[in-house]
């Protein structure tokens, strides 16, 4: 049987907010556990809970890069439920009143442009963790009260694919927005995934599976993958799917049962009395608009044409914040005429420094003006273009400046006239039977004369110079 | 006459003028309850309690004045229990904002706590875990609840004034069987930070005094905007002791024809009526009025409050503070800590409002209950627009025996009839002692007014009891 896969996802995302959401508390992620918590944050009775304006502004900005509609009217509410981490036993939620709905980001595949829809953008308290050793249990609620959104999409994704793509759009999204360190290793941005299998060309949805436990987007690709396959066969088999939760197991690749929908918990939501309902006006959202940075597909659009690059090139550079802002940064103050000799460089040797020591290019130890004063060496012909490499390279291991590094390793082009006819007379009278070949008319013998011409100049003779020298010296006699 | 008996206002004088000091005040008030607290168990004792270092600071407005303080609000440094089990030994590491603003306003906190209702729950102060506080004007009955030890206290000359918090009734009912003055502020004039909830939407902390000025004086102190608490109102607090003129002419007073109903005791209806007529003689303009919705005042408020109650109670869980029953896996820790710490009211309401709160009841119950708030609002609305407030009795019986309704949650919940609605509406209200029954119990008037509008209560109660001497009868105790 051909089915087609439905996913919608729930992406959970740690704003990076000075204080947690509902108290004055630092969030700092380096302190010992309990350190960062005071009696409103570890739900000690008697203690209220105040809501955090810039989360609230970050939760706004978020909404809106993903083009949801703010609700005027939104209020919190209480999710009820026990558990060890939950100081309060109930998490300040959203429940039906959420900040924002009907949203929508683009996934692109064969550059062809879809859209997936985004339900709701709420914003929620985070609980402590559970650190589990020698046989005992110990809470941590330093993450307690940090505020959280989740962002949940329509069952608008197809493929484990398409849901890959989400959240690498997703994720590029919030980082120009810079409101969340959005690190899933780290946990501040956490992935829960529903899926389901329908018959190709059905209307209706299957029964679903809730997957939990993912840590990496790869991860969340996996376990799709993985469950795409398992409903399949179950389907194949006649088996009956149950509504359930599964855990994705990443050392063995499968996904386990957690619960099913008859253990589903009922969390009670209702208004939180603690926090008044609250009125959104249309100037905050309109402020905060204008506070929206550039996001990754105008930017995009912006590449291609101010600088007349590729949808490819242009989709490299604008990945990431801040390898955009270095990029056009590089672009702007590149001297030369051709901006895409400035993006070769940066899409070529620098992206492959980048991938090698898995960093961004902004990150690679080097500025914008050292780049642009090797490229400058290897333009005016005083390095070759292999040796550049090799050049940058080093600049990003020693910190050092392209001009030290060349004049360290006389690496200098030999342009001169007069030295390069005395190896290339040499280079003739060694290889006598190449000269009567390119006089006979064959033509490839110059290039291997340039090359010896090249091995005995230990790579330094700057090869355009000793091609036309070798030509004219062959045809002149 | 002693120390102890004087009002606040009167030691306030002395206390200024340096005739009397406060540590006298203080050992009076000790002489005091040794003397009578084991008959009227008023007050907590608790084995860490020792007195307050001598204090004469003559500062402030309110002069190293005691008050005493509901076992609810939390006191730094001084345990805070609820008088339930499950808070054993909970020694709160910061203060209520109301217990601040005493103390800058120049005020000692009576290390001794008042008994009461195990969390606020109950109308007889039968369910604390340190045992029930019997009424002053006879032993042999209730002193109201839940503040019933700060109404006892200062009924009996135990304390100069306290402070108690009211959900549906819990100060005024116990002034009214008390014979003394509770005022139930509007809500959000008063900080609720500090004040362990019970129903978050309903509960106001305020004074219990022996007259009508010491309510105004103690109401200024604690009112006022707390950014710590999001309930509470931004809006300037007037100068109450100005409202305490002696002038009702021409005022419009309705009187409720819901509360004069079957069910009612014949001798608290006559004496209520009496005080109509006073308020008549003293030249207000007296007419019935209709509040239509009052039937369902008692249902609305046990849906509400106890959906509130069953979340706010949730903490109690034995992780982090307070009673933890032995056990070796997590479950069983939190049942048996819930099933061993808390008494059987408490588990009554955390039962109802958990129900009320489930899925596939929450429209049937707290949706509409909800509804039907906002209609008993309106009523009240409407009667103010026409009228300066409203007079009802407090509650529709004097005290009752101890025992009596123990058993009998449906008649022990009957007995907040009359003062549920204010809770409800979100109004200020006030009782003052306004004669006897027979049997020399004491009976409370009730005075309802606007939002914001105490100032109307203070005018009109601080009227009528300086027409009358029933605020002076004490117990003979």
């Amino acid at each position: 049987m051909i089915y087609q896969t439905v996913i919608g996802l729930e992406v959970h995302l740690q704003l990076s907010t000075k204080t947690k959401a509902f108290c004055g508390c630092i969030i700092d992620f380096g302190r010992a556990p309990n350190t960062c918590v005071c009696p409103i944050c570890l739900g000690f009775p008697g203690t209220l809970p105040v809501y955090n304006k810039e989360a609230l502004n970050s939760a706004i900005k978020v909404a809106l890069a993903f083009n949801c509609q703010i609700q005027e009217h939104t209020k919190f509410d209480r999710k009820n439920y026990f558990y060890p981490d939950l100081p309060k036993n109930y998490q300040i939620s959203q429940y039906d009143l959420p900040l924002s709905r009907n949203g929508y980001l683009y996934i692109y595949r064969d550059n062809k442009p879809k859209r997936i829809g985004i339900t709701r953008i709420h914003l929620e308290e985070d609980a402590g963790k559970l650190i589990h050793e020698d046989g005992q249990s110990l809470v941590d609620f330093n993450r307690a009260g940090i505020p959280l959104i989740e962002i949940v999409s329509e069952p608008d994704l197809f493929s484990p694919q398409e849901a890959f793509d989400y959240l690498t759009n997703l994720k590029s999204i919030i980082e120009y927005l810079d409101v969340s360190d959005c690190d899933m290793e780290k946990g501040s941005l956490r992935c829960d995934a529903n899926i389901s299998l329908r018959k190709a060309g059905s209307l209706e949805l299957g029964v679903k599976t809730e997957l939990k436990n993912m840590n990496s987007f790869k991860g969340v690709k996996d376990a799709l993958s993985f469950e795409v396959g398992r409903q399949a066969e179950l389907l194949d088999r006649g088996g009956d799917m149950v509504q359930e939760t599964r855990l994705w197991d990443a050392e063995k690749g499968v996904t386990v049962s957690m619960r099913t929908k008859e253990g589903a918990k009922d969390y009670r939501y209702f208004p939180d009395p603690d926090l008044t309902r609250f009125h959104i006006n249309q100037d905050m959202i309109e402020r905060l608009r204008l506070k929206l940075p550039e996001l990754p597909q105008e930017k995009l659009q912006r590449f291609m044409k101010e600088y007349s690059l590729s949808e490819y090139d242009a989709k490299i550079l604008v990945s990431s914040k801040e390898d955009a802002r270095f990029s056009e940064e590089c672009i702007r103050i590149y001297p030369g005429k051709d901006k895409k000799l400035m993006v070769n460089w940066l899409i070529g040797p620098l992206l492959s420094e980048a991938n090698s020591r898995k960093v961004k290019i902004s990150e690679l130890n080097i500025t914008n003006d050292e780049l642009i004063s090797l490229i400058g060496f290897v333009e005016r012909g005083e390095i070759s273009g292999l040796s550049a490499k090799g050049v940058l390279s080093q600049m990003i291991d020693s910190g050092k400046s392209a001009r030290e590094l060349i004049i360290e390793s006389n690496l200098l082009q030999v342009s001169d006239t007069e030295e390069l006819s005395k190896i290339i007379e040499s280079v003739i009278l060694e290889n006598t039977k190449s000269v009567d070949d390119f006089r006979s008319g064959k033509t490839n013998a110059l290039m291997f004369l340039v090359g010896q011409v090249m091995k005995k100049s230990s790579g330094k003779a700057n090869p355009k110079i000793v091609g036309q020298l070798l030509s004219r010296r062959l045809t002149d006699a | 006459m002693e120390l102890n008996q004087l009002t606040a206002h009167e030691l306030l004088v002395r206390l200024k003028s340096g005739s009397v000091a406060s540590e006298a005040v203080q050992e009076a008030l000790y002489a005091r309850i040794e003397k009578v607290d084991s008959k009227i168990n008023a007050y907590v004792r608790r084995a860490d309690f020792r007195k307050n270092d001598a204090v004469n600071k003559k500062q402030g407005l309110l002069f190293s004045l005691p008050v005493t303080v509901k076992d609810n609000i939390c006191t730094e440094g001084l345990n805070t229990e609820c008088c339930s089990k499950i808070l054993a030994g909970f020694c709160p590491p910061y203060e209520a904002t109301v217990i601040s603003k005493l103390k800058k306003a120049g005020a000692e906190i009576f290390p001794l706590k008042a008994n009461m209702d195990e969390f606020a729950f109950g109308s007889s102060t039968e369910n604390s875990c340190f045992g029930p506080t019997h009424n002053p004007w006879n032993l042999g009955c209730v002193p109201g609840g839940s503040s019933g030890g700060s109404a006892a206290a200062v009924a009996a000359d135990e304390a100069i004034w306290a402070l108690g918090s009211d959900t549906g009734g819990s100060i005024r009912q116990p002034a009214s069987f008390c014979g003394v003055v509770g005022l139930k502020p509007t809500y959000g004039r008063v900080s609720r930070f500090g004040l362990i909830a019970f129903a978050s939407s309903l509960d106001q902390i305020g004074p219990i005094t022996k007259d009508v000025e010491d309510a105004a004086i103690l109401t200024q102190a604690i009112s006022g905007y707390d950014p710590n608490d999001s309930t509470s109102v931004d809006q300037d607090v007037p100068d109450y002791l100005k409202s305490l003129t002696k002038d009702i002419k021409g005022l419009r007073v309705g009187i409720p024809k819901e509360y004069f109903v079957e069910g009612m005791d014949s001798e608290v209806k006559s004496v209520i009526e009496q005080a109509v007529n006073k308020l008549k003689t003293l030249g207000a303009s007296v007419k019935e009025v209709s509040l239509p919705h009052t039937e369902y005042a008692v249902p609305v408020y046990y849906i509400i409050a106890t959906a509130e109650a069953s979340s706010n109670l949730a903490r109690f869980d034995g992780v982090q503070y307070g009673y933890r029953a032995k056990s070796d896996n997590l479950i069983e820790m939190y049942k048996r800590t819930r099933a061993e710490g808390f008494g059987d009211e408490a588990k009554r309401r955390i039962i109802l409002g958990t129900f009320a709160l489930s899925h596939g009841y929450y429209d049937a119950y707290y949706l509409r209950a909800l509804k039907v708030r906002t209609l008993i609002k309106q009523d009240f609305d409407r009667v103010f627009a026409e009228f300066d407030c409203i007079a009802a009795p407090t509650s529709p019986t004097p005290a009752f025996k101890l025992g009596e309704r123990a058993s009998e949650p449906l008649k022990m919940y009957l007995s907040d009839i009359y003062t549920i609605s204010v809770n409800l509406a979100g109004i200020p209200a006030i009782s003052i002692p306004c004669g006897f029954t027979k049997d020399k119990l004491p009976v409370g008037l009730q005075i309802m007014a606007g939002s914001f509008n105490e100032e109307m209560l203070f005018r009109v109660a601080h009227t009528f009891e300086q027409n009358t001497e029933w605020h002076k009868i004490k117990s003979s105790l």
